[in-house]
């Protein structure tokens, strides 16, 4: 048998690129499936809050309930102010009245009065869904009601939805409720109707503080992504292992 | 086989295929694996869409500019230039039309949101002033006194 060095080169080039190149490189995609690949790569939504500026006021809560049409009496919401008052004791006392609609305008707290000489910080933390990368809610639908659309948001379809509230149960932030309107399972969407049209959500818009902001991850240049890729935040409950995309910036120890 | 074995499993497949016949009927064509995988992308994809359709209802303070632009003018030269419009006037979806009216007469609870007095050491609240409820002119309107669009200004 011979082998010219022809047949060797030959061979031994047919046989690495045969190696170097994976099947999936010869897939062949329409132009409409390239262009939407392009297109959901380009957005990931994400939340800062910072907990530093929110002082309270509670508007976010009641422009929230306004534009999602969620029942505004219903101690239900899908965003909440909580208020957290530490005392020299190592105490923590929580509250969160109505979500915090109304705002805090009294220092009573669960018909409490705590002497102010005892409390060494208070603080407001807003709070949200999460839109988890690891969804539990997503993980346990039975019947494929709620899903992670492309661009990070977890939605629900509320036809699809039988109310059967495992997802209520299994969100470890308390965010899903159950609306007693569409007797289906609710959450925050981020307002996904307003960001789908490159308005700010009606939490974010209503917020005179800055302390609510939306970020698109995708995109290195937006202010607010640069905050979160830069500077010192947190997420809630990490060791779940849920991969939460709401930021905070200014998150005590306490808070739960 | 058996008799005994044959009806039960003819039964069995009867049902079966009734059940996936009927699923045909009724599961959406849209419905099926569209995101990354079958745990967090398993949906009806129609639904993305009915979300976006969803009625918006605050509309910005620039769509109040056509008609109440000095009010605006006002407000964006004002302490209060970060408050939205729609935070104290309501939504302004329907406005004017049919909606002639949105609410201007707020309550003390309303300004109290941001500026009530408190004892505990909330370091955010030092970006506010602060009044107390109970001393400060306790039976009138904030609105009668200061007014909401440049609260420097006070109200004969």
């Amino acid at each position: 048998m011979t082998c010219s060095r022809r047949h060797f080169l030959k061979e031994a080039v047919g046989g690495t690129l045969a190696t170097v190149l994976p099947l999936s490189a010869f897939t062949f995609i329409s132009s409409e499936e390239a262009k939407a690949a392009l297109d959901s790569a380009k957005v990931r939504w994400a939340f800062l809050v910072d907990t530093t500026k929110c002082i309270g006021c509670g508007l976010c809560v009641s422009a929230c309930k306004t534009e999602n049409e969620i029942p505004y009496d219903a101690p239900v919401t899908r965003t909440w102010v909580e208020r957290y008052v530490v005392t020299k004791d190592g105490q923590t006392h929580i509250d969160s009245p109505l979500g915090g609609r109304d705002g805090y305008i009294d220092d009573m707290i669960r018909d409490e009065e705590i002497p102010a000489e005892e409390v060494t910080k208070a603080f407001f933390v807003p709070k949200l869904c999460n839109q988890c990368d690891n969804a539990p809610c997503v993980q346990v639908c039975p019947v494929g009601a709620t899903y992670q659309t492309d661009d990070g948001v977890v939605l629900i379809d509320r036809e699809w939805c039988i109310g059967c509230g495992y997802c209520i149960m299994a969100c470890p932030y308390g965010v899903r409720f159950f609306n007693p309107e569409t007797r289906t399972a609710e959450k925050c969407n981020f307002c996904y109707h307003r960001i789908s049209k490159g308005l700010q959500p009606a939490c974010v818009q209503s917020c005179a503080f800055g302390a609510r902001r939306l970020a698109n991850l995708e995109d290195p240049d937006d202010p607010v992504t640069k905050i979160i890729t830069t500077e010192r935040v947190a997420v809630l409950k990490d060791e779940y292992g849920t991969k939460p995309h709401v930021f905070y910036i200014g998150l005590d120890a306490s808070v739960r | 086989m058996k008799w005994h074995v044959l009806r039960p499993l003819w039964l069995t497949i009867g049902v079966v295929a009734s059940i996936l016949i009927a699923r045909v009927f009724l599961v959406p064509d849209d419905f099926g694996v569209h995101g990354r995988n079958f745990t967090y992308g398993y949906y009806r994809l129609s639904n993305v869409q009915e979300w976006k359709d969803f009625t918006v209802k605050y509309q910005g303070r620039e769509s109040c500019r056509e008609c109440h632009e000095e009010n605006l003018v006002k407000l964006n030269d004002s302490p209060h230039s970060a408050i939205e419009c729609e935070n104290c006037h309501g939504p302004a979806i329907g406005h004017p039309d049919p909606v002639e009216m949105l609410p201007n007469d707020l309550p003390r609870e309303h300004c109290l949101r941001c500026h009530a007095t408190t004892d505990f050491p909330f370091v955010s609240k030092a970006q506010v002033p602060m009044v107390n409820n109970r001393m400060h002119r306790r039976r009138r309107e904030c609105y009668e006194c200061h007014n909401p669009h440049d609260p420097r200004e006070e109200v004969e």
